[in-house]
């Protein structure tokens, strides 16, 4: 097992040298020239020639790169040409709010779609499964922003029950910053009020974001649980007279959810990416945001910085998953 | 070969065409599934003489009609600049139809071209392809459409460029595996025996028979090429008004909640009905031709 996380940790090494040069060579050879845009509309060639000298974008594309990633080694991410702030400091601020959005859903997604793919794999062409079927099927087509709109209108703008956007009130004071998570650090400065708030904000935006995750997950465990219960030690289970309950929940569940956990991980740099139309409808000050406002101005730092972010995190959840695996289901051997 | 050999070929065949319809006809999400593609084609190719009021489309207003709600006139309602809504989502399906299935033809056309060669040749070349693919999937796409759209500047053809690029390496997995197993078979053998080429023995004799499963796998990402190409209109990268398209339509509409709420719900249904029609039906083929996946 150790030596199995050694040698794909060492694997991760040209995976992300790689990923560094492929992103810092597409978002540099674009055409559009993002300093005459950041240096404003009334700067001249030699002003802006200037404010290139001034960010190294006179030199090389190599010697730019060299400098890129050897000043992400020392956690230097880079400077945005447009705010003139540190990339790496912004990710700080934007990354949890990110996160928590992404958890959050993943947890909603997993705790329905378990149930409901077990559900509708037990009663197996009955109404259950075409219920969920269908219901899974529509919620990979229902646009995320779209269902962001509806629940907005609903539980925003006329019942009035839940806020509109954005992550805390501007006018109360969040909890210390110890996770970035405002859920969990309210709990940690035990203020109910706080966590309840947060909470609020939290909760449309889940909902938007876990539809597909949740569609999958249903859909995946369906599958997963009928293969399983083909297997030939149920038959057996069963011919012991052991109860339907225990051997679904003691025997099938555990081996079915192995091969749903995969697409947990897989989910889970997408939802990363994804999280840009969730946070663009509900104001959400994560990553998205930041990377479309670094996009429309052509502010490529930012963009490399959060493709990159997401990237690595990406990779680092599939490691996570596959050395899971083996916890979950001990037929996997690290060989 | 003679006529009397050819017969028992072609009946084989329209044998296996014969149940492949009569397995997908048994499911009835299939058939919906087709219904709605086929209403969505017909409406995208009639759109512009059907529509009520074609100068809106050209991006005429009425200032005077301005956020009428739907009516017997209007039967979508009309929007800001008082076009009539009904008219703007009818048109709008071309465009999304028109980018989806571009942007899916471009991904499978390079994706299926990388895929042969990998397979076919194998070595150093699989490796340095195969890697390329696999970095690709740890680039969140949308992020990676949205900057290279940005940079392209507005319209659909570049929009439809830049979220190919995260497209490709799916393909290219499928057809280099498929191309792989082919590759050892008989009548490949026979071809190289007979003195063709790469190139020749690729094109006529190995991509012929790997089709199959592209063509279900791009009516498999159809929905989704909708539903991405949708997606970029909303954050307002792509295509730009007065072009109809259902993305930046609801785009628009946000600024305009909850009072004039009419202007949101029917272009976010147009986006929802195309991609759970194309869903349907792709779910419907591939059941039909790979009735392994069936579950």
């Amino acid at each position: 097992m150790l030596a199995f996380a050694l040698r794909r940790i060492l694997l991760l090494a040209p995976v992300l040298v790689g990923l560094t040069m492929l992103v810092f060579v597409i978002a540099r050879m674009l055409p559009g020239d993002p300093v005459a845009l950041a240096a404003g509309p009334n700067a001249t060639p030699a002003e802006i020639a200037a404010y290139g000298k001034e960010f190294g974008l006179d030199r090389p594309l190599i010697e730019q790169y060299w400098r890129y990633a050897t000043g992400l080694l020392r956690g230097d991410w880079g400077v945005s040409i447009y705010t003139r702030r540190p990339v790496a400091e912004d990710l700080k601020i934007y990354l949890p709010a990110t996160l928590e959005l992404v958890f959050a859903a993943m947890l909603l997604a997993v705790a329905i779609g378990i149930p409901a793919g077990l559900m509708a794999a037990v009663y197996r062409d009955r109404w259950p499964d075409y219920v969920s079927r269908v219901a899974s099927l529509g919620a990979i087509s229902m646009p995320r922003f779209f269902l962001g709109l509806l629940l907005q209108l609903g539980f925003a703008m006329w019942l009035g029950l839940l806020p509109l956007g954005g992550r805390f009130p501007l006018a109360e004071d969040p909890p210390a910053v110890v996770t970035g998570f405002l859920t969990i650090d309210a709990l940690i400065a035990r203020d109910l009020g706080a966590f309840m708030t947060a909470l609020k904000y939290l909760l449309l935006p889940t909902v938007a974001m876990s539809l597909s995750p949740l569609a999958t997950i249903t859909r995946m465990m369906r599958a997963s649980t009928i293969e399983t219960l083909q297997q030939d030690y149920v038959l057996t289970e069963r011919a012991l007279g052991l109860s339907e309950r225990l051997i679904i929940f003691k025997y099938v569940l555990r081996n079915a959810a192995s091969a749903t956990l995969t697409v947990i991980g897989l989910y889970f740099g997408w939802l990363l990416g994804g999280t840009v139309l969730v946070e663009t409808v509900f104001d959400w000050p994560g990553l998205g945001l930041y990377a479309t406002k670094a996009v429309v101005t052509q502010d490529f730092m930012p963009v490399i910085g959060v493709t990159l972010c997401i990237g690595f995190m990406f990779v680092t959840v599939n490691l996570i998953v596959d050395l899971l695996y083996g916890v979950i289901n001990p037929k996997v051997r690290y060989a | 070969m003679t006529v009397a050999d050819a017969a028992p070929v072609l009946s084989a065949r329209r044998e296996m065409w014969r149940r492949s319809v009569y397995r997908f006809r048994q499911s009835t999400l299939s058939i919906v599934g087709f219904a709605l593609v086929a209403a969505l084609l017909i409406i995208a190719a009639a759109g512009p003489l059907i529509v009520p009021h074609p100068d809106h489309v050209a991006g005429a207003i009425d200032t005077a009609a301005r956020f009428k709600p739907p009516s017997a006139a209007n039967w979508f309602g009309t929007n800001e600049l008082g076009q009539d809504m009904l008219s703007l989502v009818v048109a709008g399906a071309r465009v999304s139809l028109f980018a989806g299935l571009a942007v899916v033809a471009l991904g499978a056309f390079v994706g299926t071209i990388v895929g042969a060669i990998a397979g076919y040749f194998g070595g150093w070349t699989d490796d340095i392809l195969m890697r390329l693919a696999d970095l690709k999937l740890t680039i969140p796409g949308l992020i990676l459409a949205m900057a290279v759209a940005a940079a392209l500047g507005p319209g659909i053809l570049n929009m439809v460029v830049a979220i190919s690029l995260s497209w490709w390496p799916g393909y290219a997995r499928l057809v280099r595996g498929e191309v792989m197993a082919k590759k050892e078979e008989m009548f490949v053998t026979a071809a190289l025996a007979l003195g063709a080429g790469a190139g020749r023995i690729l094109r006529r004799h190995i991509l012929p028979n790997v089709m199959t499963p592209v063509i279900i796998k791009m009516s498999l990402d159809m929905g989704f090429a909708i539903l991405t190409v949708a997606s970029l209109g909303f954050i307002g990268i792509g295509v730009k008004p007065p072009t109809p398209e259902w993305g930046s339509l609801l785009s628009v509409a946000r600024n305009y909640m909850p009072d004039y709420w009419w202007t949101a719900i029917f272009p976010g249904l147009a986006i929802f009905i195309a991609v759970f029609g194309f869903n349907l039906l792709g779910d419907g083929l591939r059941d039909v031709f790979d009735p392994k996946a069936r579950r």
